[in-house]
């Protein structure tokens, strides 16, 4: 995954921009990469290849983190009972697990993919922009 | 009977209908009517989408569930929170630039095939109406509960007062009223609960999980049917109606062992006295009911089952995909979803504790198997009849109103949109409305017929229809560029149609314990979902050549970033 500095959101301040008239000119030129995606070309179709098998790859790993994180307990507590009967902090551990910190952990990892799937988007918008030399 | 439940209950009523009716006069044009013209921020979205997902299942279904089975029941809260991590993984962003307001929306914008939007259409009315159905058996309870009132009344005042909103001012209205109505039922369990610990710690903190469950204080059970009872030791019961065969009106020592009472019969426990076992009601006690269930099988294949269902079932509901509509573009979609996880999950952390405090104050309800009460009586139990039991039991019930409202409005408001734009008419507000009257009318009556079945699990079965139907239409239509019409149509009617089997044999003949074929049928989501994924993925290749030709231009349009605005 490329990184690249996150370019300025629109939330940021607007800041005062000189315009000058040769840049205009070549801005136009610019947006060769985005006719490229609008037009289908094979060249926009493997952009799109690309982004859609990164943000893929992305959600599926996530998903395997609440896959083992979770999924793995019903069978963690079958194979080793012990474990089930441990008290940390005086709530068993099941209760304590399933109760409480289920809850923190789902929103961690919305956290960290709504975070990396969103500097996914901006790299690839990065790439589309970009003036061409 | 509490003097403020009903004041409560008209209240949350009224202001339900007063917000709807405020709504009604910003609502101008169809697209304001039906998707608040895309004006909601993130986080009103986030709390309407909260407010209309906690149902009567998540309000009442899961602490009964927690209080009568233990601690493999937490799976349920824990699913339903999990189903929106797996929706912002693999659903939000795309879905909300796919432009499409419904299930068959995204059915004709992705594959293009007018015969799958039908068939989709069929799979929304099923799942909007099998989950209205339980809605409106919850405020029949409640309100048969909290007043004392015939059951069929509080059916018919949600149905009526859900519809007439709906039809009047759409979804506007209904994104307030949302809104409205998480925070009111968070308050509801929330500030109860402070109260109901502190007066747990007051009476020295009594074992949550003693080896035999026993009443804290003198007790009357009455008991509607015929009942075997098991006593385990022996304790002095005053007995009104047929004892062991014989009528009895007098205080009796039950020594240790079986006794039947005929139906009608009430039974005065002291306090001390342990609960007895109730044939054909079941319950787990003692460890049981603490410990996770073993590695028996089929429990850790029903486990898996509704893990499966409830994680990958919230997708498919037809009353969450619509709220997406409603945000700016991908990006505040992904934020909405988000902020929803974190919302719906600290609701969650509130139901398990009346289910596990129901064990200590109202352990009669383990006898007469009516657990889903237990939110609406834990308050009053374990702080007494005075004043602040009262208007806490008020303020439940009020939150429990809250939750069948905002939860039947947004079933409401998506089956009314899908009948009116592909069954009745062509989507005008006209046709919304009258879609919307119909659309009430069937659940409500489904919901006069049947009263016998239990909240939560009813739900648990709507979201493995859900699961097994269109979560693999949306994840392989989001992220495969292979998937056919045929193949989605395959995968709907073999997965979604095995599921829909499944749910009717349980509903129908009941839940028993029938072994491997039992939960096999009760908790079908672990093979349908593998079905239906294989299903559409085989068709789909073996029918290749009609993968559809925009399939680049729709890819495009659902993965590219929204800054980019193409």
């Amino acid at each position: 995954m490329v990184t690249a500095p996150p370019p300025r959101t629109p939330a940021d301040a607007p800041e005062r921009v000189r315009v000058v008239l040769a840049e205009v000119a070549r801005s136009k030129t610019a947006g060769h990469t985005r006719t490229e995606l609008e037009e289908q070309s094979q060249i926009g179709e493997a952009l799109v290849r690309g982004l859609v098998r990164t943000q893929l790859a992305l959600s599926l790993r996530l998903a395997a983190v609440v896959a083992v994180g979770l999924g793995g307990l019903p069978l963690l507590f079958a194979v080793a009972p012990a474990v089930a009967r441990t008290r940390p902090f005086g709530i068993a551990l099941p209760w304590l697990l399933l109760g409480v910190v289920a809850y923190p952990f789902l929103c961690a990892v919305g956290w960290a993919y709504a975070y990396l799937a969103e500097r996914t988007e901006r790299d690839f918008t990065a790439l589309v922009e970009r003036p061409e030399k | 009977m509490n003097p403020y439940a009903l004041p409560a209950i008209v209240a949350v009523t009224l202001v339900t209908v007063g917000i709807g009716a405020y709504g009604l006069r910003l609502a101008r044009t169809t697209s304001d009517f039906l998707v608040a013209s895309r004006m909601v921020s993130p986080h009103w979205n986030a709390a309407a989408i909260g407010g209309e997902y906690l149902s009567a299942a998540s309000f009442l279904g899961v602490a009964g569930l927690v209080l009568k089975e233990g601690v493999d029941m937490l799976w349920y809260p824990v699913g339903f929170a999990a189903g929106y991590l797996a929706l912002l993984l693999f659903v939000a962003a795309p879905l909300r630039r796919s432009g499409a307001f419904t299930l068959p929306d995204f059915c004709e914008v992705r594959l293009g095939s007018r015969p799958l939007r039908k068939l989709a259409t069929v799979f929304v009315l099923f799942i909007g109406w099998f989950y209205l159905v339980p809605q409106l058996q919850g405020a029949g309870l409640t309100l048969q509960t909290v007043t004392g009132g015939p059951y069929a009344l509080g059916a018919v005042l949600v149905g009526v007062v859900v519809t007439a909103n709906v039809a009047l001012g759409g979804m506007r209205a209904i994104t307030f009223v949302q809104a409205f109505q998480y925070w009111l039922k968070l308050t509801a369990l929330a500030v109860p609960v402070f109260f109901l610990v502190v007066a747990w710690q007051h009476d020295g903190r009594p074992a949550l999980a003693p080896g035999t469950t026993a009443f804290s204080q003198p007790t009357t059970v009455e008991l509607r049917n015929d009942a075997v009872l098991t006593f385990t030791t022996g304790t002095t019961v005053d007995v009104r109606g047929e004892l062991d065969g014989e009528p009895t009106t007098a205080a009796v020592d039950l020594g240790p062992g079986r006794h039947t009472v005929a139906a009608g019969g009430t039974l005065r426990f002291p306090a001390g006295a342990p609960v007895p076992e109730v044939s054909g009601v079941a319950s787990e006690s003692g460890l049981a009911w603490l410990l996770p269930a073993g590695a028996n099988g089929h429990g850790l294949f029903a486990t898996y089952s509704l893990i499966l269902a409830t994680f990958l079932g919230t997708m498919g509901l037809p009353h969450v995909l619509v709220r997406f509509y409603t945000n700016r573009d991908g990006a505040a979609a992904r934020r909405t979803t988000l902020v929803v996880v974190a919302l719906v999950g600290a609701f969650y952390l509130l139901p398990t504790l009346y289910g596990v405090l129901g064990r200590v104050y109202v352990p009669q309800l383990l006898m007469t198997g009516q657990t889903d009460a237990v939110v609406l009586l834990l308050p009053g139990a374990a702080l007494g009849s005075g004043l602040v039991g009262q208007l806490l039991g008020a303020l439940v019930a009020a939150g429990a109103f809250a939750a069948f409202l905002s939860t039947s409005s947004g079933l409401l408001t998506s089956v009314a949109g899908v009948l009116s734009t592909d069954v009745l008419g062509r989507g005008s507000v006209r046709d919304f409305r009258w879609a919307a009257i119909v659309a009430g009318l069937v659940p409500l009556g489904l919901a006069l017929r049947v009263s016998g079945l239990d909240v939560s699990q009813v739900v648990g079965l709507a979201f493995a229809v859900a699961a097994s139907s269109f979560c693999p239409l949306l994840i392989l239509g989001i992220w495969w560029r292979g998937l056919t019409a045929a193949g989605a149509a395959a995968g709907i009617v073999v997965g979604g149609g095995a599921s829909v089997g499944a749910v009717l044999f349980t509903v129908i003949l009941g839940p028993g314990d029938r072994g491997w074929a039992g939960a096999l049928l009760a908790q079908p989501a672990a093979w349908t979902v593998p079905l239906a994924f294989a299903v559409m993925v085989v068709v789909s290749l073996a029918t290749r050549r009609r993968v559809p030709a925009s399939v680049g231009t729709t890819m495009l349009r659902l993965h590219a970033p929204d800054a980019l605005g193409l």
